[in-house]
């Protein structure tokens, strides 16, 4: 069913003042792209590849210089900037929450500017805080410094669902966790991606987090949208850079095959 | 007499509420009118580089400035506007005092705010304030519940810096007519009164510190979300405000103003004067420590009653005439230009303050120096003291032409120092001032002046416009026109400064010897 992409970007182009000799930087490139209800895409590249830019263009934290970018339908352009990311969740690099504040305060930011009652505000943090895994007696009234990386970074995905998006933006979410923590999270979410019936745009720089938690994955270097697809779809491309980026992968995959017998793992 | 039972505490203790009531007043309306303005300033500057730089350059210039110079340009410049308000609009405001005081004490409270309000401002996490914009906060909210409570602490650093400025530079606001707690450290300075320099100077400190604590009471209650705190702190400041203010309010106003510039024989006088002022049933209060071009002002526009100034002062320095006048000749000119004005030039006390060459007595025996005719064949040979404006005064100029004198070398020093320096041989001479009692103390002679080259300096009564034709008034100034000769008023001087006496105290002796030398 031809469905109307959740997002949309088409010819859209970005670019910044402060390059050298004082020319203008281009950080995205006519990058078209669709991402279709429900859908998990990782966006993946290495840094000044433009995918954070391209994922702030979607809620208007930067502006477009080129092309059109539409969410349900609706160009970005017209709609309310401040209303729209009330309407989309984003996840910040390591968090970002307000020190400040509570744990409970943090998640409950966005309803409380949309102006929800407290008393329902207080019922959501409560259900979020299960949602994500917190403890609410231990964590709900804690400042941000008091938690781990990890509790952190689960406050912030409370905090990104807490107005009931149904889009959320993830900017390379778990890429300061250890990697136990940053499985566990990974896999947490993707479980609440598919329950709460999101539709998500993770950035991330690793591949192998990419294959394992997106549907599928778009590949950009120095601003140009390279390739785009399922995990099987790319492992198919003939372009260097995208063989280049799932080398790892497949390399890590054969060696931990060698080395862990199947039989016998639990 | 131990330092802590010098009966100069107890009089100390009296002027306290008057003093801090008027200190802490000054200071709470500037520092509250400086963060009315520069906190919103700052706000709005800290995202722009060029008016920002603008901005924190002239509250730095502000700052050079030096306290007393800031304070001292603003009666001026308040004044100059008072008369065009008042030709333009058909109001003026009153320029003494208060006023200038707040204006100057607000600019110079500024810096620190805007300083720290800027700094603290550009100081947040750039990926909190995206996180703000992110989870759907206008730029208003973002303000207010992400980045003003993340700068606070050092916003109120920025505060208390203020605070501290505000209390301890307005000490300095009592030459322009502000009193404060700087008449302690003025008169003390003057009389040489070291229990009130001290008095003054520790309840400035203790002032400032006890503001600073309860601003950061505050600023703890607001970081640490503990209304309990917050409103400690807060009620801390309201309280100090009310003690200070009730006993201003419940005084009764004076009727007459005494004014009184910064030395202490005009100490004395506007006691003497406020004295016989009550004596007569009328209310008066001594405005002391006033600036000499302050006094006059704050005279012709009726905010001073009554005080003293000296015919060459006002003939030089207010009406700026160069040539020196025979003295009887000066003051009825005098009299004439203030007429003018409406000012009523009462008479002369009987003495005059006048610069003059002074030398030890027994020297200009030995060396048979009488006049400073005699001293001219010897000045090449000799070094000569004076105050820090002598020798840039019309007084010195004259006096070089008219003699031809040429000194060996020429110091600046404190008045109450050169005496002494002159007294032990440190200089040959110094231009003193003709009723200082340091004169009569280290047995030192006046030079004559054969030739008329240094101005009259007359003591005479001046009174404020509105107050012409006082009956009441004219009854009380009476008997002092004529009353006091050089030795009397070099007698009440030396008392004033090297006997512990209080100002009052001199006073009440002066009046006595007057009566008992009718």
């Amino acid at each position: 069913m031809p469905t109307a992409p959740m997002i949309a970007y088409d010819h859209v182009g970005k670019s910044f003042d402060g390059g050298q000799g004082g020319k203008r930087v281009v950080a995205v490139d006519d990058v078209s792209l669709a991402v279709a209800d429900g859908e998990f895409l990782a966006i993946v590249g290495g840094s000044g590849s433009g995918k954070t830019t391209l994922l702030r263009l979607a809620n208007r934290l930067i502006d477009a210089d080129a092309g059109r970018i539409t969410i349900e339908g609706e160009d970005v352009r017209a709609a309310d900037p401040v209303g729209l990311r009330r309407r989309i969740g984003y996840v910040f690099q390591s968090g970002a929450l307000f020190p400040h504040i509570s744990v409970a305060g943090n998640i409950g930011i966005t309803p409380k500017l949309l102006g929800t009652p407290p008393k329902e505000i207080s019922a959501r943090v409560d259900e979020l805080l299960d949602l994500v895994r917190l403890d609410r007696a231990q964590h709900r009234d804690r400042l941000p410094q008091e938690l781990s990386g990890g509790q952190r970074q689960r406050v912030g995905v409370a905090r990104a669902l807490a107005a009931k998006p149904r889009i959320v933006l993830m900017d390379e979410p778990f890429g300061a966790l250890d990697p136990l923590t940053r499985d566990a999270l990974g896999d947490d979410y993707r479980a609440l991606h598919h329950k709460l019936g999101l539709t998500t745009v993770m950035i991330t720089h690793d591949m192998t987090e990419a294959i394992l938690l997106a549907d599928r994955i778009a590949v950009m270097r120095a601003g140009r949208l390279l390739a785009q697809g399922t995990p099987a779809e790319l492992s198919e491309s003939t372009d260097a850079y995208v063989m280049e980026l799932l080398r790892t992968p497949r390399r890590q995959a054969e060696r931990l095959g060698a080395l862990l017998p199947r039989d016998g793992a639990a | 007499m131990s330092i802590f039972t010098d009966p100069r505490w107890g009089e100390a203790w009296t002027h306290l509420p008057d003093y801090l009531g008027n200190h802490v007043r000054v200071s709470v309306t500037a520092l509250a009118l400086g963060l009315a303005v520069s906190f919103p300033l700052a706000i709005a500057a800290r995202n722009h580089p060029l008016s920002r730089g603008v901005l924190l350059g002239l509250a730095s210039i502000v700052q050079t400035v030096p306290g007393l110079a800031l304070l001292a340009l603003f009666y001026p410049l308040l004044l100059a506007l008072a008369s065009l308000t008042l030709g333009w609009f058909g109001f003026g405001f009153s320029a003494f005092g208060f006023l200038p005081a707040v204006l100057a004490l607000a600019l110079y409270s500024m810096l620190p705010v805007l300083r720290n309000t800027i700094t603290g401002l550009n100081g947040v996490d750039p990926a909190l304030l995206e996180a703000a914009q992110g989870v759907g906060m206008t730029p208003r909210q973002s303000l207010v519940s992400v980045e003003l409570p993340l700068a606070l602490p050092v916003i109120m650093a920025g505060i208390r810096t203020a605070a501290v400025w505000v209390i301890g530079t307005a000490t300095l606001s009592t030459p322009i007519g502000q009193t404060s707690l700087g008449n302690y450290i003025f008169a003390g300075l003057q009389t040489q009164n070291w229990v009130f320099v001290l008095f003054g100077c520790f309840a400035s400190a203790v002032l400032a510190l006890a503001v600073d604590q309860l601003l950061a009471l505050v600023e703890n209650g607001i970081r640490n979300r503990s209304r309990l705190r917050t409103a400690l702190g807060g009620a801390g400041i309201a309280a100090l405000v009310a003690a200070t203010l009730v006993p201003a309010v419940a005084r009764a106003p004076s009727n007459y103003i005494v004014g009184a510039k910064t030395f202490t024989e005009q100490y004395i006088l506007s006691a003497l004067i406020a004295e016989r002022l009550r004596s007569e049933g009328l209310s008066a209060t001594s405005r002391e420590g006033l600036g000499s071009n302050v006094i006059f002002d704050a005279l012709a526009s009726n905010e001073v009653d009554v005080y003293v100034d000296y015919s060459g002062t006002l003939w030089a320095n207010q009406f700026h005439h160069t040539d020196v006048r025979p003295r009887a000749e000066l003051l009825g000119e005098l009299k004439d230009v203030l007429a003018m004005q409406n000012i009523t030039l009462f008479g002369e006390l009987g003495f005059e303050n006048a610069y003059a060459l002074v030398m030890p007595k027994t020297r200009a025996d030995q060396l048979g120096i009488r006049s400073i005719a005699d001293l001219v064949s010897r000045a090449g040979t000799m070094s000569i003291a004076g105050d820090y404006e002598f020798f840039s005064r019309p007084e010195w100029a004259g006096l070089q032409k008219a003699y031809g004198l040429s000194f060996r070398a020429q110091r600046q020093m404190q008045p109450d120092f050169m005496y002494a320096a002159v007294a032990s041989g440190e200089v040959d001479v110094i231009a003193g001032y003709t009723s200082d009692g340091l004169i009569k103390k280290y047995d030192l002679v006046v030079l004559d002046d054969p030739k008329h080259a240094i101005p009259p300096y007359d003591a005479i009564l001046l009174v404020a416009p509105k107050r012409t034709g006082d009956r009441v008034l004219i009854e009380a100034l009476r008997p002092l026109v004529g009353a006091i000769d050089v030795k009397l008023m070099r007698e009440a001087n030396l008392r004033a400064t090297s006997s512990g006496a209080s100002p009052e105290e001199v006073a009440r002796w002066l009046w006595e010897e007057i009566g008992r030398r009718k």
